[in-house]
């Protein structure tokens, strides 16, 4: 039986973080459903300027990737202030 | 394709493998113990390793695979960029954090932590060596690719020197090496790949690609009772003509003794030029007409309308990010549409009129639309890839054991956000270098892989040097990363822990290095067999069979307490099968086999939404048929 390769404390945050993870992943699931099922039952939908010249294909397509990056972002944030009040007291 | 070798390439690529080299040495003498040689110790720091992560993640798929498709299919190559970073997330809101608290090692560590379970073992560490090595496919293929425009050698060679520089990095360095060879490589595709995306916006679109682009040649249609008997150039002499369906008819024009292809015009009146690969009477490929040698097999793509507001323009200049695709979707192109002439023994590929509103919406590859003639099983393909787009990243061993490589589940977490900034950023480019190498004349027809290093080629050869080196520490460092994991599948999971063959460190470490070298020998073969094939696609393909192999057993062993080991290992062996046979009878390669592709038995390119859904269920299944099992489960983790 193995344990981790680094040793690691207890982490009484782990299942705050566990349930935002959940709650955030199935928002962004989500949208990337919205996503694929435009794609699929509309797809010239998907070719209506929708932000300034932009068709919704652009700008659903860096839409996903730029809301990944802000969610990370927002997620690791709430995330160590879960761990700074719980694991420090 | 005849490339020109440039001695400063040459250079530049030479010093980049000694570099990489040097620094495998010098990683090398400090690894000692197993720890190190398959985690790193533990102790990388996170902004290292999330950068590392982009590293090992931009794989030969990204870089060459998605601009080569972006390139030649448009948005539908974006897909993937879409896809491969969304999957992104499923690692970090549901596995970096408990699968860092779970591991040691390796991905079979992790899911055995709680059962102890032999068949868990076995079926892990198979499930590792298959899912690696479906993923070393390609990027032995892109290196292959690589070094024909870079060195001027063949492809096998390139697959050569790649497995060969790789088992020797692997064999002496382990993790830390490969870690912080992925760290400078990520980082530097990242810049590289910005200052190239600046080239493109600041030459803007233009009619004319270059100097030395070709001319298409079109010749008149002459035809007799409804009949082609000639052209209207007395140079040409038709030779024969083939009529492949209602919308594809081609002919052979003879001049001053060299034979090429046209293709009938959809009016029938002109005959358009294509580039033709050929088989000769006596056994010699002819490219256009004439041997490999006389250079006559043109890089392609290029602009035939543009429009700026409302008024059609030779060139426009620079443009802003977001002016770039709106002037673009205004704009007409002409792409290479490839088809076969089994009475003449030639591959053709004929001009393609194609709108820039096509080319930034999705269906040129993937159809979707019912207007472009979409069916139930070009849907279904579509729904197949993104999901197994979403749900494979978090099932990559070699992504997964890059959680074990830094000190904390903090930093696991820390190291995922700074990856998933740094690969978002970079796919968002992808866009703009896949567009720009579809009409600035540098597609290579035989190689769609070829398009990004050959569009930095376009604005200059230190540029290409530069990137194509990158490119290439991309392979290795990649091909690296997937080795050490089935190194450590094969030594660490199978020897060690199943077979009980109780080594001490010394010799875990050299048995992981025999492994290296074994897996590096048969990716090595692999890579020259599959030549030719888009590397993202064949990605795309191990992203399935990880996600099926692996990931229900990770997400149902963390959020359901029922999981069983025997469940685990069940759905692992029903992932593996069912994806692995559905790729094999699938039309893509049932074209690599050289058959019909339309006799395929399962009209299915990607086996994720079949495959994936079976091992959740087959996992829930067996679980629930063996909760007895449960008793003698090993608590040695709890999350709360």
């Amino acid at each position: 039986m193995h344990g981790p390769a680094a040793k690691l404390d207890a982490d009484k945050a782990a299942a705050k973080k566990s349930k935002l993870g959940v709650i955030l992943f199935l928002c962004y699931t989500l949208v990337y459903i919205g996503f694929v099922f435009i794609g699929l039952m509309d797809p010239e939908l998907l070719e209506l300027h929708v932000i300034g010249k932009q068709n919704l294909a652009i700008v659903y397509g860096f839409g996903l990737i730029i809301l990944a990056i802000v969610m990370g972002f927002i997620y690791n944030a709430v995330c160590s202030r879960y761990e700074d009040n719980m694991n420090n007291k | 394709m005849i490339y020109n070798v440039s001695p400063g390439a040459i250079i530049i690529f030479m010093t980049f493998v000694a570099a990489v080299l040097g620094l495998s040495f010098y990683f090398a003498r400090k690894t000692k113990s197993a720890s190190g040689y398959y985690a790193a110790g533990g102790n990388i720091h996170w902004g290292v390793n999330g950068i590392a992560f982009a590293g090992d993640y931009l794989s030969a798929a990204s870089f060459l695979g998605i601009c080569g498709m972006i390139a030649f299919s448009g948005y539908d190559g974006f897909l993937y960029s879409i896809g491969y970073l969304a999957g992104w997330v499923v690692a970090l809101f549901l596995v970096a954090e408990p699968l860092k608290r779970l591991g040691k090692y390796t991905f079979t560590d992790a899911l055995d932590a709680r059962f102890n379970s032999k068949s868990i073992k076995l079926t892990a560490s198979f499930s590792t060596l298959i899912v690696s090595v479906f993923y070393l496919i390609p990027q032995m293929v892109g290196a292959g690719d690589l070094v024909v425009p870079l060195l001027g050698l063949p492809h096998y060679v390139g697959v050569l020197i790649v497995g060969s520089i790789v088992i020797f990095i692997v064999a002496t360095a382990g993790m830390t090496s490969t870690t912080y060879v992925q760290f400078i490589k990520g980082a530097l595709l990242i810049i590289f790949s910005t200052i190239l995306t600046g080239y493109i916006l600041t030459n803007g679109l233009n009619l004319n690609p270059g100097g030395d682009y070709h001319k298409f040649i079109t010749v008149g249609a002459v035809f007799e009772d409804n009949k082609l008997t000639g052209v209207d150039d007395p140079e040409y002499k038709l030779e024969n003509v083939y009529a492949i369906d209602a919308n594809h008819t081609f002919v052979s024009l003879q001049k001053e003794g060299i034979t090429r292809f046209f293709k009938l015009s959809s009016d029938s009146t002109t005959l358009n030029e294509m580039l033709s690969v050929s088989t000769a009477s006596d056994g010699t490929k002819l490219y256009n007409g004439e041997p490999k040698s006389a250079g006559k097999f043109y890089q392609v793509g290029h602009l035939t309308k543009i429009e700026v507001d409302g008024v059609e323009v030779d060139k426009t200049g620079p443009l802003g990010p977001f002016e770039f695709l709106s002037t673009l979707e205004n704009a007409e192109l002409i792409r290479f549409s490839r088809a076969e002439i089994k009475e003449a023994q030639a591959t053709v590929w004929y001009q393609t009129p194609t709108s820039g509103k096509e080319m930034i919406n999705p269906g040129l590859l993937l159809k979707v639309s019912s207007k472009a003639g979409a069916t139930f099983w070009t849907k279904l393909n579509f729904v197949s890839l993104m999901l197994a787009l979403f749900l494979g990243t978090s099932a990559l061993p070699h992504i997964l054991i890059r959680y074990y490589t830094v000190a904390s589940q903090r930093a696991a977490r820390k190291s995922t956000i700074v990856a998933i900034a740094a690969i978002g950023f970079f796919y968002i480019l992808t866009l703009y270098m896949g567009l720009g190498a579809s009409f600035n004349g540098v597609i290579d027809l035989e190689s769609s892989n070829m398009s990004g290093p050959l569009l930095a080629k376009y604005f200059g050869v230190g540029l290409f040097s530069i990137i194509s080196a990158i490119a290439f520490a991309t392979v290795l460092g990649t091909v690296a990363g997937l080795i050490v994991a089935s190194s450590g599948a094969i030594a660490h999971d199978f020897m060690d822990n199943y077979l009980g063959m109780k080594m001490d460190d010394r010799r875990k470490v050299k048995a992981g290095k025999y492994a290296a070298f074994g897996v590096g020998i048969f990716a090595i073969a692999l890579g020259i067999l599959f030549k030719g094939m888009n590397v993202s696609f064949l990605v795309g393909l191990a992203f399935a069979v990880a996600a099926s192999a692996n990931l229900p057993s990770i997400l149902f062993l963390l959020f359901w307490e029922k999981t069983t080991a025997k469940g685990i290992s069940w759905s692992i062996m029903t992932g593996i099968a069912s994806s692995v046979f559905i790729i094999l009878l699938s039309p893509s390669m049932f074209e690599r086999y050289g058959l019909d592709k339309a006799a395929a038995p399962i009209p299915l390119d990607n086996p994720g939404i079949i495959s994936i859904p079976l091992a959740a269920l087959v996992l829930v299944i067996v679980s629930l048929l063996s909760q007895k099992d449960n008793h003698s489960k090993v608590e040695n983790y709890h999350n709360d």
